[in-house]
C-alpha cells in the first residue's frame, strides 16, 4: 500500500496536467463570446459574422490554440466588447467592483434604516426620576434605621 | 437632529431621481448619428465625426482630416455583406472615373477580420484607400444601422448626402453623381 501512493500521485498529477491542457470547448467559447453586429452571444445568433467567427474558433481549436489565445485573438480584431464579461482588471475591474459596491452601500443604508425605524419605534428613554428633597430624606432615614 | 437626517435622505433620494432622468433625457438627445443623417437629408451638411483609423491596404493610419480639400466618398462596408459585393466593382469604377477630380473613395470596413477583409479587397481589386475599424467604435457618430452605407463629404469634410444600403441600383447611381458633384461645388 505504501509502496502505490507515490504512483497514485504520479497518476494523478497526470490526469490534471491531461485535463488542464484538453482543448476548449467551442460551445463554451461561443457562450463567451458576443456578436458584435447583434450584440447577443454567439451561440444565440445566426449573424453572417456570428457564423465566421464561430468558424474562426472551430478552426482555430483544431491548430491547437488555447480558449485564452482564441479570445485574445478576437479581442485583436473586434476589441473588448467582444468578451460577454468584462475583464477582471484594469477599467474592466469597475464593471465587477461597481455593483458589489452598490450592494454594500444598500446594505448598509438598509441596516441605519432600520436601527433608525426601531429607535423610534421604542420611544424616548424614560428621563431619570429625581426624587424631592423630602422623600430623599425620609428615604435616607428608613436606610439608616434598616442599616442600624 | 432625526428630522434634519430625514431631510437630507430625501435631498439625496431626490437629487438621485433627478439625475437619472436627466442621464435618460440626455441619452435620448444625444444620438448624434441619427442627426447628422436627418440633417444631411435637409440638405444643412453637417460636419462628418472626425477618425483615425488603420489602414487596411497599407501600413500606418489614415487621418480623414487628411482628405480636406476634396470630396469624399465614405463607403461602410463589411466583407460578410452581402450588398457590399454587389456594389465594390461600382465604387471601385467611380473611383477610376473621378480620382483625377479631386474626389477620394474611402472604404471603412468594419466589424469584420482583417483577413477577410484583405481578400474581399483583392477579389474585386479594390485600389482606392480601405480603412479597418474591427469594433466598429466610429460607426455610431455616423449613424450608421446596417451595412452598407455611404456618405458623400464636401470639401469641408461636411455631409452632402448619406446613402443606407447598396448604391450600384440604377435609382441610386445617379444619386450618387450628383451628390459627388455637389461635394465638389463647395
Amino acid at each position: 500500500m505504501r509502496r502505490a501512493l507515490p504512483l497514485v500521485a504520479v497518476l494523478g498529477a497526470v490526469l490534471a496536467g491531461a485535463a488542464s491542457a484538453a482543448p476548449p470547448n467551442a460551445a463554451d467559447l461561443e457562450a463567451e463570446l458576443v456578436c458584435p453586429v447583434c450584440e447577443t452571444t454567439l451561440d444565440q445568433s445566426n449573424a453572417p459574422v456570428a457564423e465566421r467567427m464561430k468558424t474562426f474558433i472551430r478552426v482555430q481549436i483544431a491548430a491547437g490554440d488555447s480558449e485564452q489565445e482564441i479570445k485574445d485573438a478576437l479581442v485583436a480584431e473586434f476589441g473588448p466588447e467582444v468578451l460577454a464579461e468584462p475583464p477582471d482588471g484594469g477599467f474592466g475591474l469597475l464593471a465587477w467592483l461597481l455593483p458589489l459596491g452598490a450592494l454594500l452601500g444598500g446594505a448598509v443604508a438598509v441596516g441605519l434604516l432600520i436601527r433608525a425605524w426601531s429607535r423610534r419605534a421604542a420611544g424616548p428613554e424614560p428621563a431619570e426620576e429625581r426624587l424631592g428633597p423630602e422623600l430623599e430624606r425620609l428615604v435616607d432615614e428608613e436606610l439608616a434605621r434598616f442599616d442600624g | 437632529m432625526a428630522s434634519r437626517a430625514r431631510l437630507v435622505g430625501q435631498g439625496a433620494a431626490i437629487g438621485l431621481v433627478t439625475l437619472l432622468f436627466l442621464l435618460l433625457a440626455w441619452s435620448l438627445v444625444s444620438d448624434e448619428g441619427s442627426d447628422l443623417k436627418s440633417a444631411a437629408a435637409r440638405g444643412d451638411r453637417p460636419q462628418a465625426p472626425p477618425f483615425t483609423l488603420e489602414r487596411l491596404d497599407e501600413d500606418g493610419d489614415f487621418d480623414l482630416f487628411s482628405l480636406r480639400g476634396k470630396a469624399v466618398v465614405l463607403n461602410v462596408w463589411a466583407s460578410w455583406c452581402i450588398p457590399c459585393k454587389e456594389e465594390a466593382p461600382f465604387l471601385e469604377q467611380v473611383w477610376q472615373d473621378n480620382r483625377d477630380r479631386d474626389v477620394v473613395i474611402v472604404g471603412l470596413d468594419a466589424k469584420d477580420f482583417r483577413a477577410d477583409a484583405r481578400k474581399f479587397a483583392s477579389r474585386f481589386a479594390l485600389t482606392f484607400p480601405l480603412v479597418y475599424d474591427g469594433p466598429g467604435d466610429t460607426l455610431d457618430g455616423f449613424g450608421v444601422t446596417g451595412f452598407p452605407e455611404t456618405f458623400v463629404l464636401d470639401r469641408e469634410g461636411r455631409v452632402v448626402e448619406a446613402f443606407a444600403g447598396a448604391v450600384d441600383g440604377d435609382d441610386v447611381r445617379p444619386r450618387l453623381l450628383a451628390a459627388i458633384d455637389r461635394a465638389l461645388e463647395t
